[in-house]
């Protein structure tokens, strides 16, 4: 039945080649000059009506699209680096947008208005050397501006994090994000993938002390207006944290931890407003294949009041839930024993961002 | 045949010519023209190929909940029940990427092109190395075949991109794809490195040696070039590639852990400890970046050709375009990083591809503006050829002015891996050098087959083109800034997407359109190859000498001596001379009233 189908669509393809081909000939036949396929001025006329066409129809389409799209853009940016970066993006936008009409009308309206004609002649015009200096300089002068203003706010937004940031670690594996809550003492326990079990996901040393306090959670919520400090893993493929709301991403590289800060300040229930769609929620999308279900690799996002946040919080539960027989945080000694495989881990830690 | 024997001067070469058998002529010939010829066949068929995928995850991506019976039965298993499978939808994106990269706009492209026109335009008889040049497409044929085969084994194609990035890439447990499938993706690529290193050496020593008499540097065309600096740039930077393969292949085989590190993974840890998976990132883009260019600058050299010839008017600024070519080509070495602003590097080095990146923009800058005052008061021969050239010159300024965008790290952030980046490197990289691989087909035809393409179909052709370039990536841009990431079979998880996905359909049916256009090229080429109108001896009145020898093509290119050359490729309307082109084996004497200060010594 399927190789009928094959078969069918084969011999329907032939037959449409088969026929183009005849009009291709008789086309041919009818041109019989011998001069059928040299440009003639009709064609120059033609082709160069089109250019115009072309131009109007097509900016006019996309100035059209880029006004109506905006319904589909990404709401107002819920960080406060997102702020700026997003300013200076329609900056941007603005500057090559003008850059780009220009250009396309010169192009396209050159390419109507020069069109062939027998008794015209082009201007021989090989070079202009202060033409040339002025139209490199100019586009290098922009670009400086544009170099040493980019360059600003990626180092405010890659600079280290303020000292009282919140932490958290962020955790990726195929297919799925988790949280780690550093606690009260605000450091994350050490963690190491040979530690891995079913109960210990995240491989986390249960000796130490700063571990006792990390809580864990499968939705990554974040105290509004809080310096955040994300330290971000994974344990077998290259995952990327990709939080488009918050105009922040960071990849997640095994066998290194990386590292991003921001400050939200659109709580979920503003930007429910904000968007005018109370079913709005804010994301993390996993934005580096990594798999069959890559597209399905992602963690809701909750920026909440910080009364929102310690309730949510206190819900959570710790990475290691307390027995009776096990010490409380501040019963051990600050260096604990550690495991060679730990030491060994630690020494070859690469932390690659500041 | 017959009456060149009679100009049989000095160059015996061409003796044994008369005892060729069907394979030495078309099948394991090492005469450059039907080298390129080859070259050009396969590049067409595997872009069909290609294409075609893009098709079949277009639909998909338009249509997320239709289901298309026919996908069942062209796919088996991998489209069960109508539904494209999503691990078989990564295949064919890497295999779609991976193609049309390298196979399309590199082997193709270069191939074909450098093939052709470098012995016919610096005015040798053939390349330095003709039997090297064989090798190089024998080399290429092999890595398009094996490249072929991997789609069709039972655990399916190579899936993790065409970046490869490792520890996916090197992991069978992490996706199917990474096994046999990456393993034939390895092969294929050493093959292809092996024939563009082939290639590229041998471009670049008839450039050097083999060039006729009077033909200078400075009388070159800027096709020869832009094909020299791009063999350039391959010899540099293939090696590269090569060492990442063969560092990962250790990785994927022998245990070793150049990339690896700390993995857990099927419920168990492995052992590889030490590694780096960024390490590959930078050997990878070390050739990735330059690679574009290889893309891009033969394009430009065959764009440059044509829009001066068919303006009829010298290219503006001959110097500047060959100084700025020079300029990317250096830089295109040291701005690899750019694609690296959010792995882990360090800020601080981030900021320094920032730097070097928005340096490109000034050389290409110079480029497009030389390219508009060429045309300015121009008297421009609207053939296909020259539209595409145009197309090429419409896609070179939009795609990379959203290149500052990229290329600035803090912008960046929120628009890497999504669909801006894909729409970026289409329009600039993919549609620009496919544009300029038209024009250079629809140009450079009647010296491969002495016929000429139907110009209807060619018009036909280019206008249902560049609508579905424009209709499929300009509204990509904004799929990307709604946020949605690359490489997503569905964005059906996030209700966030609903809204923008809508441009899916209108994206997925002009890349409909725009695919379909290209059998009407597809057939033209095919049917002109053999029933086209015969071509006059110089049918653009181009000035450069390939135009001089035989149009049906001779071995050795020219009957008798080589012609010497007395002046640049650009002699378009000079004032002073009667024509508008002054071809370049005409000397200045000929030319009295219409030479410059200083031109006759
Ligand atoms: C028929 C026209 C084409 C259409 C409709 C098309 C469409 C697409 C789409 C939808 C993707 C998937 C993007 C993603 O999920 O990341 C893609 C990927 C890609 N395409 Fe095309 N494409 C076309 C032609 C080309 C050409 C001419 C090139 C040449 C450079 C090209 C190079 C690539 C590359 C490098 C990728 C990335 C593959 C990867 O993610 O590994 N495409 N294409
Ligand atoms: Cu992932
Ligand atoms: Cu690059």
């Amino acid at each position: 039945m399927h190789t009928l189908l094959v078969w069918i669509v084969i011999i329907l393809a032939v037959i449409t080649v088969v026929r183009a081909v005849r009009i291709l000939e008789m086309v041919n036949e009818l041109g019989g000059d011998g001069h059928e396929d040299e440009i003639t001025e009709k064609d120059n006329n033609f082709n160069g009506k089109l250019l115009l066409w072309f131009l109007v129809l097509g900016l006019g389409g996309m100035i059209w699209f880029t006004i109506d799209a905006r319904k589909y853009l990404l709401p107002i940016s819920a960080s406060k680096h997102g702020v700026l970066t997003d300013a200076y993006l329609y900056q941007n936008f603005a500057l090559i947008g003008i850059v780009f009409i220009i250009t396309q009308i010169l192009l396209f309206g050159y390419g109507y208005k020069y069109r062939h004609k027998k008794t015209n002649k082009a201007y021989f015009y090989p070079d202009n050397h202060k033409l040339e200096f002025w139209w490199t300089l100019i586009p290098g002068i922009v670009l400086i501006g544009l170099i040493v203003y980019g360059l600003k706010l990626w180092n405010d937004i890659t600079g280290p994090a303020p000292k009282n940031s919140m932490l958290v670690e962020v955790y990726g594996k195929q297919f799925d994000f988790t949280a780690r809550y550093a606690g009260s003492d605000n450091k994350l326990g050490n963690s190491f993938f040979r530690w891995i079990t079913d109960e210990n996901q995240l491989g986390v040393d249960e000796k130490d002390p700063a571990s006792k306090d990390d809580k864990i959670a499968r939705e990554l919520h974040i105290p509004v207006n809080t310096p955040m400090d994300i330290k971000i893993h994974s344990r077998d493929v290259i995952h990327s944290v990709y939080l488009p709301h918050l105009r922040a991403q960071m990849n997640a590289v095994p066998g290194m931890t990386t590292q991003m800060n921001f400050v939200a300040t659109i709580t979920t229930a503003e930007m429910r407003k904000i968007t005018n769609n109370p079913k709005f929620d804010y994301v993390m999308l996993c934005n580096k294949v990594c798999g069959v279900a890559h597209y399905n690799m992602n963690m809701k996002v909750v920026i909440d009041s910080p009364e929102d946040f310690k309730k949510w919080y206190k819900e959570q539960s710790l990475v290691f839930q307390p027995t009776e027989t096990a010490p409380t945080p501040e019963a051990m000694p600050a260096d604990s024993v550690k495991g060679m495989a730990e030491v060994a881990h630690n020494s070859k830690k690469i932390v690659a961002t500041r | 045949m017959s009456d060149h024997s009679l100009e049989h001067t000095a160059h015996g070469h061409d003796e044994h010519e008369h005892h060729e058998t069907f394979w030495t002529k078309y099948v394991f010939s090492t005469d450059h023209k039907m080298i390129s010829k080859q070259f050009l066949v396969t590049a067409i068929l595997m872009a069909v190929l290609a294409m075609l995928m893009s098709m079949v995850f277009r639909l998909q991506l338009g249509w997320p909940d239709h289901k298309f019976p026919f996908l069942e039965t062209i796919l088996g298993k991998w489209g069960k029940g109508g539904k494209l499978d999503p691990s078989f939808y990564l295949g064919l994106v890497t295999i779609h990427g991976t193609i049309m990269v390298f196979f399309v706009l590199t082997g193709g492209l270069s191939g074909t092109f450098s093939n052709l026109l470098i012995p016919f335009q610096v005015g040798a008889r053939d390349m330095a190395s003709g039997f090297l040049n064989m090798l190089s497409y024998w080399f290429f044929f092999g890595s398009c075949v094996v490249m072929c085969a991997s789609l069709v084994i039972e655990t399916g194609p190579a899936s993790g991109g065409w970046t490869i990035y490792p520890p996916l890439s090197a992991l069978p447990q992490a996706i199917a794809g990474s096994g046999l499938g990456m393993t034939l993706w390895l092969v294929s690529m050493v093959l292809f490195i092996g024939s563009a290193l082939l290639g590229g050496i041998n471009y670049v020593v008839t450039v050097i040696n083999l060039r006729t008499k009077g033909m200078s540097m400075t009388r070159l065309p800027l096709t020869i070039w832009a094909f020299t600096i791009t063999a350039i740039l391959g010899i540099l930077s293939f090696p590269v590639l090569f060492a990442a393969a063969l560092l990962l292949l250790f990785d994927r085989s022998f245990g070793t852990s150049f990339y690896l590190s700390d993995i857990f993974i099927g419920g168990a840890p492995l052992h590889y400890s030490g590694g780096s998976p960024i390490l590959f990132q930078h050997l990878f883009w070390f050739l990735g970046h330059p690679e574009v260019y290889i893309v891009l600058l033969p394009a430009l050299g065959l764009a440059s050709e044509v829009i001066s010839t068919q303006s009829r008017k010298p290219i503006f600024g001959y110097k500047a375009m060959i100084g700025s070519m020079l300029v990317i080509a250096f830089l295109s070495f040291i701005v690899w990083g750019h694609h690296m602003f959010i792995t882990g590097m360090n800020p601080f080095l981030g900021s320094v591809f920032v730097f070097t990146t928005l340096l490109v923009a000034i050389p290409s800058a110079v480029k497009v503006f030389n390219y508009l005052a060429t045309l300015w008061k121009a008297n421009i021969v609207l053939s296909p050829a020259m539209l595409f050239a145009m197309g090429l010159v419409s896609f070179f300024i939009s795609g990379g002015l959203t290149g500052i965008i990229l290329g600035d790290s803090a912008l960046d952030i929120n628009i890497h891996d999504n669909y801006f980046v894909v729409a970026h490197f289409h329009i600039v990289m993919g549609s620009s050098a496919i544009f300029g691989m038209f024009a250079g087909v629809y140009h450079w035809f009647p010296r491969m087959f002495g016929r000429m393409m139907n110009k209807r179909l060619g018009y036909l052709h280019f206008w249902l083109t560049i609508l579905g370039v424009y209709g499929t990536f300009f509204p990509m841009h904004f799929v990307g800034l709604a946020g949605a990431p690359r490489r997503y079979y569905a964005y059906t998880a996030y209700s966030g997407f609903d809204a923008a996905i809508n441009i899916n359909y209108l994206i997925s049916a002009f890349a409909i359109i725009g695919g379909l256009a290209q059998f009407i090229f597809v057939i033209n080429f095919f049917y002109s190859m053999y029933r086209g109108k015969r071509s006059t001896q110089n049918p653009w009145k181009s000035n450069t000498i390939e135009w001089t020898a035989p149009i049906d093509g001779i071995h050795g290119n020219w009957p008798g001596e080589i012609p010497t050359v007395y002046r640049w490729p650009y002699d378009y309307s000079k004032p002073g001379h009667d024509d508008d082109f002054i071809p370049q084996t005409t000397p200045y004497s000929e030319t009295k009233k219409s030479n410059l200060a200083g031109e006759e010594k």
